[in-house]
Parts: C-alpha cells; structure tokens; sequence
C-alpha cells in the first residue's frame, strides 16, 4: 500500500524533465503566491491580467534584437503597467478602462509581430507555458528570479502591505509611497517573467490570484494569510505535477484547476467560520 | 514638548488632469488647538491635507511644519491622518493591535520588527482610546464609534503633535460623538495641534477654538467667536444649506426683534439667535462636562 503510493511519487521523478518541471513549479509557485497576497488586497486582479497580456511584443521584440527574451518580456510588462499610470493621471479616463486597452493593444501587437517574424517562439508555449520541456538553463533563470522576489516581498511584507491597506498613512510616517507602489510593480512584471516558460502568460493569472484569495478567505491576520496561499499554491503545483504524469493530461492547467478547486472549497469554508463568528457575535 | 506651526503659504494646486482644486491659501496654525477645516464636497479640503501629508505638490506656495519641509516633519513622524471611515477596507486582514502597531512602523527598523517600547506604545493608546480588549479583534468586527478609535490609537502610538482627522463624525452616533470630542480635546491640552475636515457644522462650535473655511480658495480663517459667522457661511456653501430662519414677529409677541437661523446640511444643525436673525450672536455655548448628566 505504502510502497504504491510512494511509487506515485517516485515513478514521475525517475525522468528528468519531471524533476525540473517539479522544481521550477513550487519556485514560481512560491513567488506568484506571495505576489497574490499583496494582489488580491490592493485589488489589483486587473493589473496582473493586463502585465502579463503586454509582455507578448516584448518577446517578439527581444528575439527580433537578439536580447533573452525575459528581458523584453520585463520591460514589455512594466511598460504596460507604467503607461496606465500615466495616462490615468493626466486624463479623464478611469484605470480599468485604460488598462483594458493599453494590455490588449499590447497583446496584440504581439499577436501581430508574430505572424509577421519568424520566431522560434511558440505561441501556444507562451500562452500556456511547456513545463515539461523546459530546459536545466531555464530553470536556473526562472528559479533566480523567482527566488530574489520572494526574499525581496517577504523581508519587506509589512511595508507593502501597509502600503496596500493605508497608503495615506505610509506617506504620513515617511514611508516612499511611489517607491513601494513601483516596487510592486516591478515585482509583478519580474514575478510573469519567471513563471512565463513554465506557466504562460494565460495560467499565471491564475496563479498570482487563486492563492491569495483563498488564504484571503480562511483569516484574519496577513502573515497567516501569506502561510495559507504559500501552502495552498505548492501544494496545488506538487500535486498538479505529479498527477499529470498518471493522468497524462497537461500540467500548468492542472495546478491552475486544483487551486482553483481549493478555492471555491475555502469559500465555502470560509462562509460556515463567518457564519459561526456571527452567532458567537450576537451572542 | 516642541510647538509644531503648521505654516501654508500662498499655496495653490493643480492636479495633472487639469482640475484647479486649491488657490493661494495662506494660514498659520497653532498647536494646543482644534481647528475646523470647513467647506462643501471638493471645496478643496483633503487636498489641503493631501498637500500637508506630502501627497500632493503645491504647484505654488509651500507648507512647512514646525520649520520644516514636509517631507522631513513626515521623516519625524510629526503628523498622523485618521481617515474616513469610506475609506478604509474593512475587510483587511488585520487585527486591532496590527493597526494601533502601524503607527510605529516609522519608529523601526529596516525590518519592522517591533521593539518593546513599540509594543509599550501600542498598548498605551489602546488603552487611552479604551480599546484595550478588542485587540485582538479583526476591525471589520467593530462598530463605528470603535473603528475611529483605534485609528486615533494609531495616530496617538506614532506619537506626531499634529493630527489631521477627515470627516471624523460621520457614521458614529451623538454619545460617541461626545466621547470622541472629550478625547479630542484632551489630546490638545497637552499641546497637539488638531486639524478636523468636515461638512457638519453643527458640531464645529462646540469643539473648535479656530476655523478655516475654504472653497478652493481661502474664505475666512480664525477664531469659531469671529470666524463662524453666518455671512462667512453663506460665502462658503453658498445655496448648499438648508436655510430656516424666525425672526421677531414670527417668533415673540412683544417687540423683540431678536431671530433664530438654522442651518443645516444633513447633519446636526447650526442654530444662531439673537437680532437681524442671529447674525450677532454667533456661538453656541462650547459643551461643559456638566451639561452632560
């Protein structure tokens, strides 16, 4: 009995290109569930879809000059998040609509620079990602990355997250306000990158929202908040790996399907400890 | 303790978009006062604060504190903000003593770990405010009286001598109005400067020493006894107000000339009596613990 589930454990590992696909799932695993955190309570949803759909002309951009790829990509996606910013405050339009079209004007002009250049970019590997066929090289430069970030977010979480909850006050106590609000920013557009060749640009939306949305669900206090997604978002890309080694079906969807079946359960959680907390309220 | 001036000269502010919101405002603000920031919706009042929180540069003039640029009274932790309640979330997953520990975090280090004397402040506060037992509670868990407090709290544990509190009455009911003001205005006793936004004129005179009116520019600034006059008034929310006025006939059999004038927005109302429809008698008596029994 032990010896057949430790197989289904073992038996994927066996390959290389799993250990990688493993390794690199819980790397950006880690940083886009740290990320959700700060995401979901700054309600910046938007932001995320929008920096991950304009990286599409960086990358094609970047083959065109011959610079990696993640470069472009990172300046394609801060570009975008940027440009809504400035054309927020200096018109009349609101930030959602602006977002709206300066992200799909991006993508597509990416979509159109494709069809245009001869590329070795897979459209269908950077709108789902291709985790099983990505190479020891990218697993360092993603996991570098991916790394920096979580280190960056989780030494300097309460600055951001009182940036999040009360950004007049962090301005008040002498705290940089546009030096945090870039910071996540450019944290954001690193966090894609990374997760780009494993995820794409589609399924990590997904996976910079469904953890911390979930752990938003289940406390009340941040830091369990942070504990919650982190875990809910490794254990989701473990498993999701694993499992679609046996089922033989795609991997980056199948962890985007489990976190997002680990949510709708913490809602429903989350509903029945709300409603207990109420009765002991009224009481 | 240091005398904070709040110092605003000739200050004006132009956001990108266009929008003029504060022309050439100029006042001196002294501490050991409460002073009421009045004007209707987009008179130009949280750009004020925004201007004295560093949160928007002047486009002409300057504000300085105590002698300093802003950004460096803000360096000192010299100013807190107690914001509207709208505009908090309330749904933020943190506790009472998360927030109240807020006010510290411009007393830490690079890591915003706290230190005893933080945690000595933040318990403190807490119990100044009376708030003591709900810290461990998340602040969606709180009613409205109690969710101004603990952001009084915050602004008492950072320790700042200048308070900015925006719209501070709205959503809290009368007897936690009143205790909010006994705590206000023990706070300026021991020397703090209040700045107070609000549209509730009602309440102005009964806590106020001075007022500013404003309506993009600055209408009239001084003390409540001179300043809070009905002209001054009428210049600031022009037909805004709700205008009920009894004047001598309507109101004495005899030959009293004496009036009442009321006016209201949607909040408590002014009431003004004495003669030409109380535009000589402009105060109503500030609140004496004794008259509360």
């Amino acid at each position: 009995m032990i010896d057949t589930l430790l197989a289904l454990i073992t038996e994927p590992l066996a390959h290389e290109f799993m250990q990688r696909a493993l390794l690199v799932s819980i790397l950006i695993g880690t940083v886009c569930s740290i990320f959700s955190c700060f995401l979901v309570l700054k309600g910046w949803s938007l932001m995320g879809d929008a920096v991950s759909h304009a990286v599409l002309p960086g990358l094609a951009l970047a083959f065109v000059i011959g610079i990696p790829l993640s470069i472009g990509a990172f300046i394609a996606g801060l570009f975008c998040a940027l440009a809504t910013g400035y054309i927020k405050d200096n018109s009349r339009v609101k930030e959602d609509a602006v977002m709206g079209i300066v992200f799909s004007g991006l993508f597509a002009l990416g979509l159109v620079m494709l069809t245009k250049i001869e590329t070795d970019v897979h459209l269908l590997h950077v709108l789902f990602g291709n985790i099983l066929g990505i190479s020891s090289q990218d697993v360092i430069e993603a996991g570098t990355i991916a790394i920096l970030c979580s280190l960056i977010m989780l030494i300097k979480r309460r600055d951001f997250m009182l940036y999040c909850f009360d950004p007049a006050h962090a301005s008040v106590i002498g705290l940089r306000v546009r030096f945090l609000h870039f910071g996540l920013l450019i944290l954001l557009a690193l966090t894609i990158v990374s997760s780009l060749k494993a995820a794409g640009i589609i399924l990590v939306i997904s996976m910079l929202i469904a953890p911390g949305a979930t752990g938003f669900m289940l406390t009340k206090s941040f830091d369990r908040m942070l504990i919650i997604a982190m875990s809910v978002s490794i254990f989701s890309c473990i498993t999701g790996t694993l499992m679609s080694f046996h089922l033989d079906v795609a991997t980056a969807p199948l962890i985007v399907v489990i976190q997002a079946a680990l949510f709708i359960m913490a809602v429903f959680v989350g509903r029945q400890t709300q409603g207990m907390k109420e009765v002991s309220y009224g009481t | 303790m240091s005398n904070p001036i709040v110092t605003i000269k000739n200050l004006s502010v132009t956001y990108p978009n266009g929008h003029h919101a504060l022309e050439d405002v100029s006042v001196n603000l002294k501490s050991g006062s409460i002073c009421g920031l009045v004007g209707v919706n987009g008179a130009g009042k949280s750009t004020l604060f925004k201007a004295m929180m560093g949160f928007v540069k002047p486009t002409a003039g300057n504000v300085s504190i105590d002698g300093m640029s802003v950004r460096n009274a803000l360096k000192k932790n010299l100013v807190s903000y107690v914001p509207q309640t709208e505009e908090v979330d309330w749904d933020f997953p943190v506790l009472v003593e998360d927030v109240v520990m807020m006010g510290r975090y411009g007393h830490m280090g690079f890591l915003r770990r706290p230190s005893k004397t933080d945690h000595d402040a933040v318990a403190q506060a807490l119990e100044r405010v009376n708030m003591s037992e709900y810290k461990k509670r998340q602040i969606g868990e709180l009613s409205g009286g109690q969710r101004k407090r603990i952001f009084v709290a915050r602004a008492l544990a950072q320790g700042g001598n200048i308070i900015l509190l925006d719209e501070p009455f709205t959503g809290v009911d009368i007897k936690t109005e009143d205790s909010l003001i006994d705590l206000f205005q023990s706070l300026v006793a021991e020397g703090r400067l209040i700045l107070v936004a609000t549209h509730n004129l009602g309440s102005v005179p009964s806590f106020c020493d001075e007022v500013i009116l404003i309506n993009k520019t600055l209408l009239a600034y001084g003390s409540v006894e001179t300043t809070f006059t009905q002209d001054n008034l009428s210049k600031a929310f022009g037909g805004m107000l709700r205008h009920h006025q009894l004047i001598g006939a309507d109101l004495h059999d005899d030959e009293d000339a004496r009036g009442v004038t009321v006016l209201t927005d949607d909040e408590r109302p002014l009431v003004l009596y004495g003669e030409e429809g109380g535009k000589k008698i402009v105060r109503t008596p500030k609140r004496k613990k004794a008259d509360k029994t």
